[in-house]
């Protein structure tokens, strides 16, 4: 048995307490504890993506997080997407666009793309944005959406997809 | 009864598509259970010995520790016919990452830190891990995988080779390769009694079902297999492996619900992988490209535990024209994990080989390499002497160098630079056999107009689901959504594995008979339905054995374009082509998303994927997704995917052959055609690193 520390935070609009292992991962909190199957281990070291949530907002690897360092935050998940029975437009493109097969990847697809797009549009640049590109949103072009989201693996190899699904949205 | 929009063939999206793109399809671990408890395996860190003594004294310490299994304590297992699943039974030690202990926790994170706690000693004996051309452990294997005869000899090949006046003899080598899906084996295992049920992420419910049963000494209608959505495989889920096992022995003693999700880390040494293979192929020709003489010749290795043979050479058997011929597979046991099915075993390696190989004869017969496959186009399988139900390789060759301008390029080597860049485009085909299995399925009427199909299939992301529901609606003349197809369980009625590419076939034909039979049955009625529904269960076994002896294959080509940079020796793929004949696609949206996906992973295998053996630890180098690089989607350019429609009437009721491997058949050798044009340097031993590239450039005379 681990030490415990009690932590609470906002998942999907609703508050979360619980005192929790020490050594938990925000991962294991969602899975385990709130019970949000959403978010996959796909490697458990950040190398993989399948974890990705969002975290006030922005993109992270919840594998790599420790739950008790997240108190006072707001996590979205992939299951606080949608609006009723109305599909994220992220969602709903990865459906049109058939832009996953086993579907394992999808959650952390799905959410990396709503932080990569919300990053472009704050004017963060990537690997590929020109150095002398102006100040303010970046395009999403398709070199930009592939560097953007590489950090999410799929082994169904459903990318060439995903990009389509992502710049639909992106536009 | 009628419908006016063709079901079989059209774009229907992904059925369970909504609960992937929200989070609520659940997966091997996602499914509650009360008082749940962890399990995390302890993988062997020597090679081969024996363990001496396990100390669980520390891991015990923790109280939310609920047990520690090894071979001393573990519930006996019986055998099955594949003892890598004879987990925790014996102190031997045969390969490293070979499980030796378990730990069971209330909390996952106690469970693993007691199975670090677990100190075990072991007794080392030297171990033997390299495969070499000449390894004295090489011996003529009985059969290879798939049951394929070991060797086959056809004519004369020595003297034909010896008197043929152009002669190709290259050694092509493939690394290990490992499936790396990207959900984890994993399993949730429950017992009621001497009911054992068990969530697991395989490609083969009925399968897992026998085995478990087999293993625990049940009856098969005691155990419970659930794969209801399956985040990959590619042939690693193709049987039971030790997780699920290990899962249900962990249930058993602390009577509670475990899940076992494997770590990453140990997934390479349990779960199989591509055998590394070391082809050699020798081809005698006419001065025009006609092939006189051909040899393949395989060797590969298993590990000590099991002999498990990839048929490299199988494909040589079936793509060209040679009246004297020779294929021979040769396997060395060694002290290595398992190999296994992955993604189109035999023909993906194999055919890396044979078209590299075809590549350097074109080039030496001065001959265009789309050409060149066009003259050795063979009448009758070369190998069996049947006639093929239906072959339409040179259509997919043709149509395919027309859609990516084949013919308007340069076929000077290096002839092409974009700045620094050297340009180059490769050409390779694609094959694999029209496989189909023995399974069964049931077709129901309810009272209320909606039909229910049961089917254990298993859909590992195909679309299974999808397209079975396609056949079934189609075959009763009702609409999409007035039938449920269930796949996923092995309570349903008996249905074969997700592999060989054989899925629908295997599952299609059982629905579409028992489905054409229920249509039948409702007519006669004039479609009135009793209260308690009608049913039609259908068996395709015997089917099976009554069919025409023919051979019985998909075809593709694979085109590729790729830059090289000769400073850093990358290489970029910049687009891909495929075209395939695969008989009546039946799903145009999932099946496209299988071609661009086996064609992906097939770049992968060009460029960036293998496993390393360090001969003194003892095992692959690379135990990560970060270690272990597949594709990501900076690595992949635009696909393009086509098809010839292909009518052939003598593989199933639907006229469907097998897409999911095909994909990854051929694309590996396109690219390294490609970058051999684009610079001279032909790359016969995969992946094309840019260390490999950069070195040999340099070697190069000339510019660059």
């Amino acid at each position: 048995m681990g030490a415990m520390t009690a932590v609470t935070l906002d998942i999907n609009g609703e508050r979360f307490s619980r005192e929790l292992d020490n050594r938990t991962t925000l991962l294991d909190l969602l899975r385990e504890h709130a019970h949000l199957s959403g978010a996959k281990k796909g490697c458990d070291h950040g190398q993989c993506g399948a974890c990705t949530v969002l975290l006030d907002g922005h993109r992270v690897n919840s594998c790599l997080l420790l739950a008790v360092a997240m108190d006072g935050t707001e996590i979205t998940t992939i299951e606080g997407l949608a609006e009723g029975d109305t599909l994220h437009p992220l969602q709903q493109a990865f459906v049109d666009h058939d832009a996953f097969q086993c579907g394992f990847c999808t959650p952390g697809q799905i959410c990396s793309a709503v932080g990569a797009i919300a990053e472009a549009r704050a004017g963060w640049p990537s690997a590929v944005t020109a150095e002398d590109a102006p100040e303010g949103p970046v395009e999403l072009t398709v070199p930009e959406v592939r560097e953007r989201m590489s950090g999410n693996l799929c082994r169904c190899g459903a990318y060439v997809n995903i990009v389509s699904a992502v710049r639909e949205v992106a536009r | 009864m009628t419908t006016t929009q063709p079901l079989l063939g059209a774009p229907t999206a992904r059925l369970e598509a909504r609960e992937k793109v929200t989070g609520a399809a659940r997966y091997a671990t996602d499914h509650p259970t009360d008082r749940t408890a962890y399990a995390w395996p302890v993988p062997a860190t020597v090679v081969r010995g024996e363990i001496t003594s396990i100390d669980t004294t520390a891991a015990l310490a923790d109280p939310a520790v609920l047990a520690v299994l090894t071979h001393q304590n573990a519930p006996r297992l019986h055998e099955t016919d594949d003892p890598n699943l004879a987990v925790l039974q014996s102190p031997h030690v045969a390969h490293r990452g070979q499980f030796v202990a378990l730990a069971v926790a209330t909390s996952l994170e106690s469970a693993r830190a007691a199975a670090e706690a677990i100190r075990v000693t072991y007794r080392t004996e030297p171990h033997d891990v390299v495969l070499t051309p000449d390894h004295p452990g090489l011996y003529k294997p009985d059969e290879v995988n798939a049951g394929l005869p070991t060797d086959r000899e056809h004519g004369d090949f020595d003297t034909a080779y010896a008197n043929a006046p152009v002669r190709i003899d290259a050694v092509y080598e493939t690394p290990a390769l490992h499936n790396h899906p990207l959900e984890p084996h994993a399993a949730t295992a429950l017992w009621d009694g001497d009911d054992l049920t068990v969530y697991d992420s395989n490609q083969d419910s009925s399968g897992v079902q026998r085995t478990l049963a087999q293993l625990f000494g049940l009856a098969n209608g005691k155990v419970h297999v659930v794969n209801e959505h399956v985040g990959g495989g590619f042939g690693a889920k193709g049987t039971a492996r030790p997780p699920v096992v290990l899962a249900a022995m962990a249930a058993r003693t602390v009577r509670r619900p475990v899940k076992l999700a494997l770590p990453r880390n140990q997934l390479a040494a349990v779960t199989g992988y591509r055998a590394p293979t070391i082809q050699r192929i020798r081809i005698g020709a006419d001065p025009e490209g006609h092939i006189e003489a051909l040899a393949h010749e395989a060797i590969t290795q298993s590990s000590t535990i099991t002999e498990f043979v990839e048929q490299a050479a199988a494909p040589s058997r079936t793509m060209y024209n040679a009246p004297h011929s020779r294929s021979t597979h040769r396997v060395a046991q060694l002290d290595v994990p398992t190999p296994s099915w992955m993604r189109a075993p035999g023909e993906c390696p194999g055919m890396f080989a044979l078209e590299s190989a075809m590549d350097e004869l074109a080039l030496a017969c001065g001959v265009d390499p789309i050409e060149l496959r066009t003259r050795n186009e063979p009448a009758v399988e070369p190998d069996s002497g049947l006639p093929f139900s239906s072959r339409h390789l040179v259509e997919c060759l043709r149509e395919g160098a027309c859609r990516f301008g084949w013919h308007d390029r340069d076929a000077r080597i290096g002839g092409r630079r974009e700045g620094r860049l050297l340009i180059g485009s490769g050409v390779a085909a694609s094959t694999f056999p029209a496989l189909v299995m023995p399974s069964q399925a049931e077709a129901h009427a309810a009272a209320d107009g909606s039909y229910e199909v049961r089917v254990s299939a298993s859909d590992i992301g195909t679309g299974a689901r999808t397209v079975l529901t396609q056949i079934a609606a189609d075959t009763l003349g009702v609409p999409l959504d007035s039938v449920r197809v269930r796949v996923g369980s092995s309570d349903l009625p008996p249905a074969s594995v997700a592999g060989g590419s054989s899925g629908t076939a295997s599952w299609g034909w059982p629905v579409h008979k028992a489905c054409t039979e229920l249509r039948q049955r409702l007519a006669e009625r004039g479609y009135a339905v009793p209260e308690q529904g009608i049913t039609v269960a259908a068996d395709i076994a015997q089917d099976i054995d009554e069919r025409e002896d023919l051979a019985r294959h998909a075809f593709g080509a694979q085109f590729a374009e790729v830059q090289v940079d000769p400073a850093t020796g990358e290489t970029r793929v910049r687009r891909l082509l495929g075209v395939f004949a695969a008989g009546r696609i039946l799903n145009s949206r999932t099946a496209r998303s299988q071609f661009i996906g086996g064609m992906t992973m097939g770049l992968g295998m060009a460029l960036l994927e293998g496993s390393t053996m360090d001969p003194a630890f003892g095992d692959y180098a690379e135990r990560d997704l970060a270690a272990y690089h597949v594709a990501a989607c900076a690595d992949v350019p635009e696909i393009d995917v086509h098809w010839i429609e292909e009518e052939d009437p003598h593989l199933n009721p639907m006229g469907s052959k097998g897409i999911g491997e095909i994909g990854i058949v051929g694309t590996a050798a396109a690219i390294a055609n490609a970058v051999h044009h684009a610079t001279g340097v032909r790359v016969r031993a995969l992946p094309i690193h840019p260390d490999v590239l950069v070195a040999r450039l340099a070697d190069q005379p000339g510019p660059p």
